[in-house]
């Protein structure tokens, strides 16, 4: 028998340690998956991280991996704030498609009148699309109590039939001969979310990242309402006899949350992606969920764990490409990283008993 | 500017530096981009057959790579360019969304040949399309499934309404509708080109609804799976063979074989010989297969489909010939006219006969 028993008081180094400890194990034991798929293994996990970042082409894949990593942040650094109260907003992808459609919508409805008061306005609508979409779980939540992580996650799919229609209907390329799809803010220039610097992979999305984080630490560490938010997430009776207003501070999290995935989404649709399509929603979402945790749900946690995943991602391409690694496997070793994280997280909060012992 | 010569001179410093060692000779690198899983026994399957067969013809003289699972957008373009980073001399992209990363990418690469499956834009010298005439395929399936359904009732799971997929449901009700006159369509739009889950549960609809043939303009063999269970439905194989289907449900297939042009198109890389072009080829060039026509369909009715076939190839037989109205009754094809290119490449109306909207 074996039994899990909480730990009075988890050791503070454990929890800074267990995001980089559960890197290291995912290296050796997706390591050991490379080796049995019958490739090397040091060479496979060098693809992975080196390669990227210090091999020939890393001129090319260093700017990716902002180009990657900036929604992850920008919607990571939403959702922490909500997991930190105890608010789950699952929703992230819904949120993102939404914002990037309103965004996406704002700037073609310009179209082809160039102006610098276009990028200002899509950013207004990404945003406020997205914070919407979140503000539906949220007033249900507080208004009827429903449960927001099955309401924002059911709304996912509603944003990706609303994005089906946009890309086949009311938002598709006059132009395209039919096909679904509108058309290429890339090469529309007052849309166009262009990188600032060339070449960098530094777009407006990144920097709307790096606000976004210090804004969430400041907002955490030194603001009354980040007090609120840690406090309800902690002891939400004490958080009541404190004042906090749980309805104002749910409305809050999720709007703020939703409000961030919007701007992700608009960012990249107005930038690397270029256009609503069937298919331009990629799972930042989902992926920002695990981003958040690997973080810590701390700002700058999320920011290394941000460019950690965005890492896995393309160096597993590479691995893809130059190694033959089939692409279940690459997913295989993303997924361990948090399968480690969670499994070294139960290991620090609680400690493994065997033996019968006494029931409580 | 400054970018692009950068990226053309590592590739070509890259192409001279790799190439040369070994024995001698340079081997020609030929990357291909797949949007699913090879497994997927459809489509992605059908391509990666392609590939295998320029390795078989050229062994030593190729080398290829492949990247699976790439998602449309700004990472197929990261996967493009790592693969001409890395020195491909020419790259497959095999899916439709890949089309404005496609040409984004050849526009930085001009020395490395591009092949974009089923789009229209070729923006750069270096970018060539092709795609196969399935709707010659769809005619043959639809005499079939006319003489053969019972109900009169033919389901069909539509991936997305693009061209391509309204063609080929207007080409099986024509040829359905032909040979029986009662028969109704339902189509099934399921926003995606692979979903096993989602397939499963579209043929499960369809099959409630009293459809005893289902066609399926999507990737897996989860329809397939699911018609065997009701036992007394028939389909076709899709994109690939689906042989482990066959006598019954699977009574016939629509084989994409993309093998000899692949093969075609290396050669005229590695002869130098290669130049845009825009490709559609059906069952003449062998692009289009029909699949063994199992002993489950009358012998009559297998005879009128292999004649149909041959008339197909021998461009004998178009399979939109007039009359033909469009769905709201105004004319499209006088009587012995037949279609034309553009309009093809276009589709976006139902023939007359079919119920229902296109999606819009």
């Amino acid at each position: 028998m074996i039994r899990l028993e909480k730990r009075p008081q988890p050791s503070a180094t454990m929890s800074w340690a267990t995001p980089l400890l559960a890197v290291v194990a995912t290296m050796i034991f997706g390591g050991a998956l490379f080796a049995a798929l019958g490739k090397d293994p040091i060479e496979a996990i060098l693809t992975i991280f080196w390669e990227p970042l210090f091999g020939e082409f890393s001129f090319f894949y260093r700017p990716q991996l902002l180009i990657k990593g900036a929604p992850l942040v920008l919607i990571a650094i939403g959702l922490a704030l909500g997991f930190k109260a105890g608010i789950w907003n699952i929703g992230a992808e819904g949120q993102y498609i939404v914002g990037a459609i309103c965004g996406a919508g704002a700037g073609l409805a310009f179209y082809p009148t160039e102006s610098i008061f276009i990028f200002p306005l899509m950013i207004l609508a990404g945003a406020l699309g997205g914070c919407l979409w979140a503000l539906i779980p949220g007033f249900l939540k507080v208004r009827f109590g429903t449960n927001e992580i099955l309401v924002s996650l059911m709304l996912v799919y509603v944003a990706e039939q609303l994005l089906a229609s946009m890309s086949l209907g009311l938002l598709k390329n006059p132009e395209g001969f039919g096909f679904p799809g509108s058309r290429n803010l890339q090469q529309y220039p007052s849309a166009h979310n262009a990188e600032i610097i060339t070449n960098t992979g530094m777009h407006w999305g990144v920097v709307a990242a790096l606000i976004a984080v210090i804004f969430s630490y400041v907002l955490l560490t030194r603001h009354r309402l980040g007090f609120a938010i840690r406090v309800t997430g902690e002891a939400p009776r004490a958080a009541k006899f404190g004042g906090v207003n749980p309805a104002r501070l749910i409305l809050f999290c999720l709007g703020m949350s939703g409000l961030l995935a919007g701007l992700a989404g608009m960012f990249e649709v107005a930038g690397p992606s270029g256009q609503i399509s069937i298919d331009f929603n990629v799972g930042y979402g989902f992926t920002a969920i695990i981003v958040a945790f690997l973080g810590r749900l701390n700002p700058l946690g999320i920011v290394a764990a941000g460019l950690l995943m965005a890492l896995t991602y393309i160096g597993g391409d590479i691995a893809q490409s130059q190694l033959g690694l089939p692409a279940a496997a690459i997913q295989v070793f993303q997924g361990m990283l948090l399968f480690f994280l969670l499994a070294l997280d139960v290991l620090t909060n609680y400690r493994v008993r065997f033996g019968t012992g006494e029931v409580a | 500017m400054k970018f692009t010569t950068l990226m053309a001179s590592a590739a070509l410093a890259l192409g001279f530096a790799g190439g040369a060692i070994a024995d001698g000779h340079e081997k020609t690198k030929v990357g291909f981009v797949y949007v699913g899983p090879i497994g997927d026994g459809g489509w992605t399957y059908e391509h990666d057959k392609g590939r295998l067969a320029v390795e078989a013809e050229f062994g030593d003289a190729v080398e290829t790579v492949y990247v699976e699972n790439v998602a449309e957008g700004p990472d197929s373009e990261r996967v493009m360019t790592q693969m001409a980073l890395d020195g491909a001399d020419l790259i497959f992209t095999t899916s439709f969304g890949y089309m404005d990363p496609t040409n984004n990418v050849a526009a930085k690469f001009p020395d490395v040949k591009f092949e974009h499956a089923t789009g229209y834009k070729r923006l750069h010298p270096n970018v060539s399309t092709y795609s196969a005439r399935f709707y010659e395929g769809r005619a043959i399936q639809g005499h079939i499934a006319g003489n053969m359904t019972e109900s009169n009732i033919i389901g069909y799971i539509g991936s997305f309404p693009i061209p391509e997929v309204i063609r080929g449901i207007n080409s099986a009700y024509i040829h359905a509708s032909r040979v029986n006159p009662d028969v109704e369509f339902k189509v099934i739009w399921v926003y995606t080109w692979f979903d096993p889950a989602k397939e499963a549960d579209a043929a499960k609809v369809l099959i409630e609804q009293g459809a005893d043939v289902v066609l399926q303009h999507t990737d897996s063999t989860a329809p397939q799976a699911a018609a065997q269970e009701a036992g007394n439905v028939v389909t076709f194989g899709q994109a690939s063979d689906m042989g482990q289907y066959a006598p019954f449900p699977r009574v016939s297939s629509i084989i994409d074989d993309w093998a000899p042009y692949y093969i075609a198109r290396t050669k005229a890389v590695m002869d130098g010989t290669w130049e845009q072009k825009d490709t559609w080829d059906g069952i003449g060039p062998g692009m289009v297969g029909i699949g063994e026509i199992s002993d489950r369909v009358p012998a009559d009715v297998k005879a009128e489909a292999l004649a149909m076939k041959a008339a197909l190839g021998d461009g004998s037989y178009h399979a939109f010939t007039g009359p033909l109205n469009k769905q709201d009754g105004t004319p499209w094809l006088a009587e012995g006219e037949t279609a034309d290119d553009g309009t093809l490449a276009g589709m976006n109306f139902y023939v007359e006969g079919i119920e229902g909207e296109i999606p819009q």
